[in-house]
């Protein structure tokens, strides 16, 4: 039913694929010549990739014949960016530039001392540090000197210089992106709540105010401590409370009315809106009038329709008024 | 404040390492689940397809009802189990009145949807409806060979994009060492149409024939199904750029100046530049001309310039 094709179909040896370009049913075709004919086809197109794989050098394992597969011409798009080279950390860059190679060093080594192998590393090791009985003393040491203390400080200063280094070779890697993959920063991963919070920068300013709270901490308030370069003076060097003088005249002195006054015309400006609460005002004015109109107009014998549409005119500026009042009021209670 | 996180335990440490990004990728592992509703031949197809790749694959049970792969908001659950699952490729099944029997096959990268083919399921057949002789079942994780029907698979967009995912959906690894003998299944894909892929999965026989190859003959063993092409996203240009990325290490480089001649064997040119002899400066300070001057000096200053002009010439 199809038409035949020609042998050139494409392989891709590393992918064990045949594609065949060429065929076509010449008509639509029913389910079982569908399925013959693929089968057909298929067996053509495996017989293509196996005579080229069969062809192919092989080794003789004893499962079967090992061939050695091609890379594949078809390219699958990756799952993952590629990783990114790791920067050299700083013992490397130093090795690589004196020319310091690295070698295969032995699990045993043989200690002088008892004259037998032991670990180059861990329990019962070779020249243990915390073995040694006697340390003899030099010329160049000073008495009190506690040696063994000494070589205990000297390990402690190792370990931190080699954890320094080892985070600043970290720190390097990540500003690159290559961090390894073992590693993680914490910095980077959410932050559960209640923990630890990340320390945030503190400003000039901030930094200028806490050096100043520092120095005045003295027991004399920092007044007779050096200042040093560049510190500026403090903001409020005066006194807080401002008394008034015990003798001053008789009744209200000048110096106490003035204070009084002052509080006075402060509080009255502030609520000076909210001592005539205008929209009251305006009420029992509109109120008044009413009351007079209808008066007037059961004498006369006038509608109250204008009356009530002069009502309706009235009620939102009430409410708004309302709304200021209570927004100031707000205000001052802080 | 940079706090470094390390693994506490070995395990952790090579679970990480696994799931790190590589160099060379070893096979990508697939993500089997299901919507809001599904039919039994979605059901049927899902298992097969699962029991199929049962080495790299992870098949999940429970209905995912807010996963719509081509809108905008509906892809975050699938790239959250990509996450946590390390899978790359998904197939997301699917059943409703617009869409009887949907398939989406879709791949990620970096855990972030690459692409995806929306197909229809129709006239399937499952594993157990083929019966054939037991011993040339295909086993589990077998490298398959593949063969692709019709010109359509080179001409229509939709079918060289299912192409490609299905070949990267069922090929397992990038392998270079093949055993001859294991292998034994064939996946076979015929365009019927411009938008129609008859798709089954045969085993292999190998027979006896007179040439160390053997004959081949195809036993239909496995599902078979029509894939009716829904919709379609290709991947990103940028995207698919970065994907493609190899590791500027692994690219081969040709060996430049290497020839080889069948008398004289491997053969390189030696290219030497230019010698220029007369345009060369020369030191206008020669050692013997000092010397030769502070001589003069200490000597004596009876001693005229005459007797150094023929030394300097020499020089």
């Amino acid at each position: 039913m199809g038409e035949q094709s020609n042998s050139s179909f494409e392989v891709d040896l590393g992918n064990l694929m045949a594609f065949d370009p060429h065929f076509q049913f010449s008509s639509p075709p029913t389910r079982e010549e569908l399925v013959r004919e693929s089968i057909q086809q298929g067996t053509k197109l495996v017989q293509a990739i196996a005579d080229s794989l069969f062809s192919l050098t092989s080794t003789e394992d004893r499962d079967g014949p090992i061939v050695r597969l091609p890379p594949p011409t078809t390219r699958l798009p990756r799952e993952k960016p590629l990783p990114k080279p790791r920067p050299p950390t700083k013992w490397e860059a130093f090795a690589q530039k004196k020319g310091i190679k690295n070698y295969k060093k032995d699990k045993q080594v043989f200690d002088e001392q008892t004259g037998t192998w032991k670990r180059r590393y861990g329990y019962d090791r070779v020249n243990d540090d915390n073995d040694v009985p006697i340390i003899e003393a030099k010329m160049t040491d000073e008495p009190g000197q506690d040696p063994f203390a000494k070589r205990r400080a000297d390990k402690k200063q190792r370990v931190e210089k080699q954890e320094k280094n080892r985070l600043h070779n970290l720190k390097d890697a990540a500003k690159v992106g290559a961090l390894p993959s073992h590693v993680q920063l914490a910095a980077t991963s959410l932050p559960i709540t209640g923990t630890q919070v990340a320390p945030k920068k503190i400003s000039k300013d901030e930094l200028g105010n806490v050096a100043g709270m520092a120095a005045t901490a003295t027991a004399s308030g920092g007044k007779f401590d050096k200042k040093l370069a560049g510190e500026k003076p403090l903001k409020h060097d005066k006194k807080y409370r401002k008394f008034l003088p015990v003798v001053e005249g008789s009744g209200m002195g000048s110096l106490e009315r003035q204070q009084t006054d002052k509080i006075l015309n402060k509080l009255l400006s502030a609520n000076s809106h909210n001592i005539l609460d205008v929209g009251k005002a305006v009420n029992f004015y509109n109120v008044k009038k009413d009351k007079k109109r209808k008066h007037q107009g059961k004498d006369q014998g006038k509608t109250s329709s204008t009356s009530s549409k002069s009502n309706a005119k009235k009620s939102p500026y009430k409410k708004m008024s309302k709304k200021g009042g209570s927004s100031s009021f707000k205000g001052k209670s802080k | 404040m940079l706090h470094i996180k390390t693994p506490k335990t070995g395990r952790a440490r090579r679970e990480l390492k696994k799931i790190a990004p590589k160099l060379v990728e070893t096979g990508k592992k697939s993500l089997i689940l299901h919507g809001t509703k599904t039919s039994n031949v979605i059901n049927s197809v899902l298992t097969e397809i699962y029991h199929l790749k049962k080495d790299n694959a992870v098949k999940y049970t429970k209905r995912n009802d807010n996963i719509r792969p081509f809108e905008s908001g509906g892809e975050t659950s699938l790239e959250f189990y990509s996450l946590k699952t390390d899978c790359s490729l998904f197939v997301f099944g699917s059943h409703s009145k617009k869409r009887p029997d949907n398939l989406v096959i879709g791949r990620t990268y970096d855990h972030h949807i690459y692409d995806l083919v929306e197909v229809g399921v129709e006239n399937f057949k499952s594993m157990h409806s083929f019966s054939y002789d037991k011993k040339f079942a295909p086993l589990i994780g077998s490298k398959p060979f593949f063969a692709f029907i019709g010109e359509g698979f080179e001409n229509v967009e939709e079918l060289k994009h299912i192409k490609e995912v299905l070949l990267d959906l069922f090929h397992g690894q990038v392998v270079t060492n093949l055993n001859l003998a294991g292998l034994d299944r064939v996946f076979l894909c015929t365009a019927v149409s411009s938008s129609k892929v008859f798709f089954t999965h045969c085993a292999l026989r190998m027979k006896k024939s007179g040439t160390i190859v053997p004959r081949m003959e195809l036993v239909e063993v496995g599902p078979s199904m029509d894939l009716v092409i829904r919709r379609h996203r290709l991947a990103d240009e940028s995207l698919r750029k970065q994907s493609m990325k190899t590791a500027p290490e692994l690219k081969i480089r040709k060996e430049k100046n290497v020839s080889r001649d069948v008398i004289e064997g491997k053969i390189g040119k030696v290219y030497i530049p230019d010698q220029q002899v007369g345009s060369v400066p020369l030191p206008n300070k020669s050692k013997g001309l000092k010397r030769e001057r502070r001589e003069a000096k200490t000597k004596g200053e009876g001693k005229t310039h005459v007797d150094k002009k023929p030394k300097q010439q020499d020089s």
